[in-house]
């Protein structure tokens, strides 16, 4: 019984191999998920986004524009459609629904031809400073695009641009990438604490032996998935102020926007976590299980929510992947309330799919908890 | 109808391939202890579990107090207590707090008063405050019965509530459920502890999810037709030992100093105790009891005749 034995290690090991041999859908779930997850990032990631949204905004249809216009768009960095007022291009940004809105002023071919260099005013998202910033270098490519159009006397004068871009990095004019992470992490670690919270519930009660016991009481499913998520939306409340006094204290962060509007939402995100978790809880035979599919679910919220990686460069179907998350929807409401100042019409987008998702989610939770044993 | 509390018809129920209860039929009046009994495995607590609608049966009807098993689940779950083999209330909550929360679920309107009283009666008034999990086995089986009966139910349906409890907190316990059912509580009690099984008034024996025997104790080993005796002297041990496969003897077993000896064969097993050639014994003939009945049924389901 001293020392290092390799036989009683042996014992051990062979115990263990056998457990994990006894627990195939475990088993298929650590291998399966993996590659899923590398297949599904590999080609949503991209870490220099293309077609982004561009609303623009003329105001008559011109030559100049036009060739601006393609030039802009065989950047590839900008997916441009044309906007009928001002006022959509300013929705269209705090939805974040556009990055970019293009102004060419009235006159713009007079203006060009008259030497006045007139400047294209271009509005952008810059709540990500990351999501735009290759957009905008590529805007001094097309300086020059204008030249073949000119008129030849105006082709020669070479040293005077014919127009400029003005750009406005908006909400974020210093373009501080810490006032984009900080809102998106307070989504992400609301997103940890409380999935895990709820993810092991069920199972624990099932594994300890009290759900044979709950399940013989006059309860009903729906009772006790209410009880096991609304304590820990008031835990959930807790951690959202601490985060947010630590951030506007710490990183100065601004909330520009309603702050009870802002916690309302945030109740209904974390109640999303909740909910998603107890289905974890109610569909996995086990604790591993119910771990493994919360943690799945973690990786899409952290990658295609555009936390890390913006979501407007990524492709469709993995923007559609995202969509579904309540993580991306959460992350858009607190950057849009704490940077853009967003109201209730603005957040109201992005609100009902998470409150969609809730009630979704738990109706799948309770289908598929079972009220007898079998 | 019938005035019977429970009162169910050829339920099945299978997982897998495995049939765990076949065809069993059972009619239990109001009042009466009757106490369930077979071997692992013979499908006590897959019949539990479907009597209180925890599981579905594959086939057969029937009725708890009154109420279809199969479409009144959750009215039948309202008026029985249910107390699963392994403890299943909460360890991290205090005896009170589970108390509470059991009074909670079943809406009861004199919840405090109601947990006061079951607390007194239990003779739990010293731990109230103390965590479920801190308790030992046999205060934990009676924190378990306070709160399977604290909603005042009108059947008791009790897993093996005793496995593990010392002889004490056994009989404490057994005097607790005969006090109720005297006030009219139905109790169906599975067990394997034959004094416990003494003390039903009747009594099912389960092989293979189906009943092979009921009855009183007193029926169920007159009906038997056992034979037993018992011999005392020297070296009783190797006595068994050769008495065990002898032709015509069923079972031998020491109690202590005592050979005790089985049959339902009374000449194969005089003739046995004949040719016995060992150390004097003295033999007598004594009353069978509910063990050499069940170790009986038992054997003869192992070997088919």
């Amino acid at each position: 019984m001293n020392g290092f034995s390799f036989n009683r290690l042996r014992a051990l090991l062979r115990k263990e191999w056998i457990q994990v041999r006894r627990d195939p859908t475990t088993l298929r779930m650590i291998v399966a998920l993996p590659i899923m997850q590398l297949l599904l990032f590999g080609f949503a990631i991209n870490g220099n986004p293309k077609n982004l949204p561009t609303g623009l905004l003329i105001a008559e249809p011109s030559q100049y524009e036009r060739t601006l216009v393609t030039a802009m768009r065989n950047t590839g960095y900008y997916d441009i459609r044309l906007l009928s007022s001002e006022a959509e291009g300013e929705k269209g940004l705090a939805a974040g629904d556009l990055l970019f809105v293009i102004n060419f002023p009235a006159n713009f071919d007079r203006s060009v031809d008259r030497g006045d260099a007139p400047s294209i005013l271009v509005d952008a998202d810059a709540t990500d400073p990351s999501a735009i910033g290759n957009a905008t270098a590529a805007l001094g490519q097309i300086a020059t695009a204008l030249n073949r159009d000119l008129p030849s006397m105006r082709q020669t004068q070479t040293a005077a641009p014919a127009f400029q871009f003005q750009v406005h990095a908006r909400y974020n004019p210093e373009q501080l990438t810490v006032l984009n992470i900080v809102p998106g992490l307070i989504c992400m670690v609301l997103t940890m604490s409380t999935m895990f919270i709820t993810t092991l519930s069920i199972t624990r009660e099932r594994e300890r032996g009290t759900m044979e016991n709950l399940m013989a009481m006059p309860v009903r499913p729906i009772e006790i998935m209410l009880a096991k998520i609304a304590p820990y939306i008031v835990i959930g409340y807790l951690q959202v102020a601490l985060i947010l006094v630590f951030s506007a204290v710490v990183f100065q962060l601004p909330i520009r926007g309603s702050l009870p509007l802002l916690m309302l939402a945030l109740g209904v995100f974390i109640a999303s976590n909740l909910a998603l978790g107890l289905t974890f809880s109610t569909i996995a035979a086990n604790q591993m299980q119910a771990q493994q599919l919360a943690q799945f679910t973690l990786m899409p919220s952290f990658l295609l929510s555009g936390f890390f990686f913006p979501f407007r460069g990524m492709p469709t179907w993995a923007q559609w992947i995202g969509e579904i998350f309540p993580t991306t929807h959460a992350m858009r409401i607190v950057r849009g309330m704490l940077l853009k100042g967003n109201g209730v019409y603005d957040i109201l987008p992005d609100l009902w799919p998470i409150a969609l998702f809730t009630v979704v989610i738990l109706g799948v939770a309770v289908w598929f908890y079972r009220s007898t044993l079998d | 109808m019938t005035d019977y509390v429970i009162d169910v018809h050829d339920l099945c129920k299978s997982f897998g391939a495995r049939r765990v209860v076949d065809g069993f039929t059972l009619q239990v009046a109001a009042s009466e202890i009757c106490g369930f009994l077979g071997a692992n495995g013979s499908g006590k607590t897959t019949t539990i579990r479907l009597l209180c609608g925890l599981l579905v049966p594959d086939s057969g009807s029937g009725t708890c107090l009154g109420l279809d098993i199969l479409r009144e689940a959750p009215k039948i779950r309202q008026q029985i207590g249910y107390m699963t083999q392994r403890f299943s209330f909460y360890e991290d909550l205090t005896v009170v707090e589970n108390l509470e929360l059991v009074a909670g679920v079943y809406e009861m309107t004199d919840s405090g008063a109601a947990i006061d009283d079951i607390i007194a009666r239990m003779g739990l008034g010293d731990y109230r405050s103390d965590l479920a999990g801190h308790l030992s086995g046999g205060w934990k089986q009676r924190l378990a019965l306070a709160a399977c009966v604290l909603h005042r139910p009108k059947l008791l349906l009790l897993d093996e509530p005793t496995a593990g409890v010392d002889v004490k907190a056994r009989r404490e316990f057994w005097d607790l459920i005969h006090d109720m059912a005297g006030e009219g509580l139905t109790v169906l009690v599975s067990t394997h502890y034959m004094d416990e099984a003494e003390r039903c008034k009747r009594l099912v024996y389960l092989a293979d999810g189906r009943i092979v025997v009921e009855g009183t104790a007193d029926t169920l080993t007159r009906e038997s037709g056992i034979v037993t005796f018992e011999a005392t002297g020297e070296d009783v041990d190797s006595a068994a030992r050769q008495l065990r496969h002898a032709p015509g003897v069923e079972a031998a077993t020491v109690f202590g100093r005592v050979l005790h000896v089985a049959s339902t064969e009374r000449s194969g097993l005089e003739q046995a105790i004949h040719t016995y050639k060992g150390g004097a014994l003295t033999w007598r003939e004594v009353e069978p009891n509910l063990e050499d009945v069940f170790i009986h049924q038992l054997a003869a389901r192992e070997q088919p005749k």
